[in-house]
């Protein structure tokens, strides 16, 4: 715990009204901040991550040694360039690495929230984050990019506040979570809370660890990240260190013992009620909904220019849900481009090296940059 | 700039709202930007000419012209240019419908296969045509509906389409279109570009 106690983090004083109708205030958001804040403060990037990421996309992460989530598409002269640009990057709240969230302590117990933590939605992650900004003295962002999850942050980002970012990169998501997504998530939660060691998720005061239900959960949803051709031309019937099948329930196939390799080093870096809070947060994301079954009027007035981007093998938010939002804005006359990637790699291809992507984002903020801020005649 | 774009770009107002549909590579379109108006938009259904268009700084959406026209509101753009696709389309008149509900006017180009050395080719060589404007074989052309300058003028007629403009491409060589010479442009010309409205 001392480790992440010595994160950086900006605690937010004002009072932040929570969708399930609790108020927040005095609570930690645990940032990372990449590049240099220009002088007229317009090169600021606020990136947001997706359900199990963290505020270290570039660079070494401290708590678990390993290589930033989005070392592919960000830092020095990569496409989101942090020699260009002022790079901000939070752990959302409900996450576990330093923000507030279940494993957080709760002052009037001196326990850890656990399942008294109060639910949060996508659009309180939002509003928390803004407050960011106000740290830094940004009026207005160049921009805010995110895939997965992150991609509803940016939707909901520029729906909350309509002239803070210059562009907004939404990546692989959806404006409104599909019964399947709604499920998926549905599966995860039932493995975790069908561990008994959750205890009813005062599993950390107890000294007890769901690992067993994270690991599946985090197996079942790590199936969902990849397409069926990519876990075919990998793994195929590959067999595990071995000849022969053993006929018996050992990982006899090397995709078994993948998944239950993910599963196994996954529960060493994230909090299972932290999992539990923020799918809980996707599922209850339905722009549409909020307003009244009209998406466009998520985004009436807003001057940013969208740039969406899909994925042709991402079965998680295909394409198509990702054309919902272009549609939406095409409505309403608003600036949006939009790219479909070919990539086998599944939903994971915006994590990954897919050079087709990354020159999509490279190129769109390189060039909406100059358009915006240099090219002033 | 192929001289097609000159023309094209020469009809359009300065400041317009204009869309591009299939705006390949976006050559087009980066000139009208830079030159006349800020407010362009392109539309293709090419993977490669759309990254070619980002590369460009340009505002472009992946799709398909003959299925997602649809998502524009009425009137929302000033032009809707096509260039030289109509005769690539399955329903070519469903475009064209769609493309004068999205702009207040539809620029759109056609190479003509009422050009002589189009005829030429059929009536001494008895081959399908190939030439710098329709270089494709028989066998793999994208056009499934070619149509000469007088058949698009005679479909417009018929559809109280009005042509506001009609002008004539032979190599460098531009003229207007008009009713009296209408049988002798549809042999010179390699190339009709057309403003229309409903």
């Amino acid at each position: 715990m001392n480790k992440i106690d010595n994160l950086k983090k900006y605690i937010v004083k004002k009072k932040l009204k929570l969708d399930c109708g609790k108020e927040i205030s005095n609570f930690p958001l645990a940032y990372e901040t990449f590049g240099e804040l220009n002088e007229g403060k317009n090169n600021g990037i606020l990136i947001f991550h997706a359900l199990t990421g963290d505020q270290f996309p570039h660079g070494i992460n401290p708590i678990t040694n390993k290589e930033g989530w989005w070392n592919y598409a960000l830092g020095p002269n990569k496409a989101i360039d942090t020699n260009k640009f002022f790079v901000i990057s939070a752990n959302v709240i409900g996450g576990c690495m330093g923000s507030f969230g279940p494993s957080s302590i709760d002052p009037s117990t001196n326990k850890p929230y656990g399942s008294n933590f109060p639910v949060i939605t996508i659009n309180d992650m939002v509003n928390a984050q803004n407050f960011l900004l106000d740290h830094f003295k940004i009026k207005k962002l160049f921009a805010v990019i995110g895939g997965s999850m992150g991609g509803m942050q940016v939707l909901q980002f520029v729906s909350n506040f309509p002239n803070k970012a210059d562009v907004a990169i939404p990546i692989a998501c959806t404006a409104s979570h599909s019964a399947q997504n709604i499920a998926l998530n549905e599966l995860g939660r039932q493995a975790i809370m069908a561990d008994k060691e959750w205890d009813k998720g005062k599993y950390l005061e107890n000294g007890k660890s769901p690992s067993k239900g994270l690991a599946v959960a985090r197996m079942a949803a790590h199936i969902t990240y990849l397409s069926k051709k990519g876990l075919q031309e990998k793994f195929g019937r590959k067999l595990q260190e071995r000849d022969a099948l053993k006929f018996g329930f050992d990982a006899d196939f090397q995709i078994e013992s993948y998944l239950r390799y993910q599963g196994s080093v996954f529960v060493d870096r994230f909090d299972a009620n932290s999992y539990l809070y923020i799918t809980r947060a996707m599922d209850y994301f339905d722009l549409t909904k909020q307003f009244d079954g009209n998406l466009s009027d998520a985004f009436k007035g807003s001057k940013t220019k969208f740039f969406i981007i899909s994925f042709t093998s991402d079965w998680l938010y295909p394409t198509s849900e990702n054309r919902e939002i272009v549609i939406a804005l095409n409505a309403i006359g608003a600036d949006v481009g939009f790219i479909e990637i070919t990539s086998d790699k599944g939903h994971d291809s915006f994590l990954l090296d897919v050079p087709d992507f990354l020159n999509s984002v490279k190129n769109f903020l390189n060039n909406s940059y100059k358009n915006i801020h240099e090219a002033r005649i | 700039m192929k001289q097609e774009f000159k023309i094209i770009s020469s009809l359009i107002n300065e400041n317009s709202k204009i869309l591009d549909v299939g705006c390949g590579n976006g050559e087009l379109m980066k000139y009208i930007l830079e030159n006349i108006s800020k407010n362009i938009r392109g539309l293709e259904i090419s993977k490669k000419n759309v990254q070619e268009c980002i590369e460009k700084g340009l505002t472009v959406i992946e799709g398909n012209a003959e299925l997602d026209l649809g998502q524009f509101p009425a009137e929302s753009f000033n032009y809707v240019i096509l260039s030289q696709t109509l005769q690539a389309f399955l329903n070519p008149e469903k475009v064209l419908y769609e493309l004068l509900r999205v702009g207040k006017k539809a620029i759109v180009t056609i190479p003509n296969f009422g050009h002589w050395k189009v005829r030429i080719d059929l009536l001494f060589k008895g081959t399908m045509p190939v030439t710098e404007n329709l270089p494709n074989e028989w066998y793999n052309t994208p056009n499934l509906h070619m149509c000469t300058i007088k058949d698009f003028v005679t479909f417009c007629n018929q559809r109280q389409l009005k042509l506001t403009k009609s002008i004539s491409l032979s190599g460098k060589k531009v003229s207007y279109i008009k009713k009296n010479n209408l049988n002798y442009k549809n042999l010179t010309s390699e190339l009709g570009i057309f403003e229309i409205e409903k």
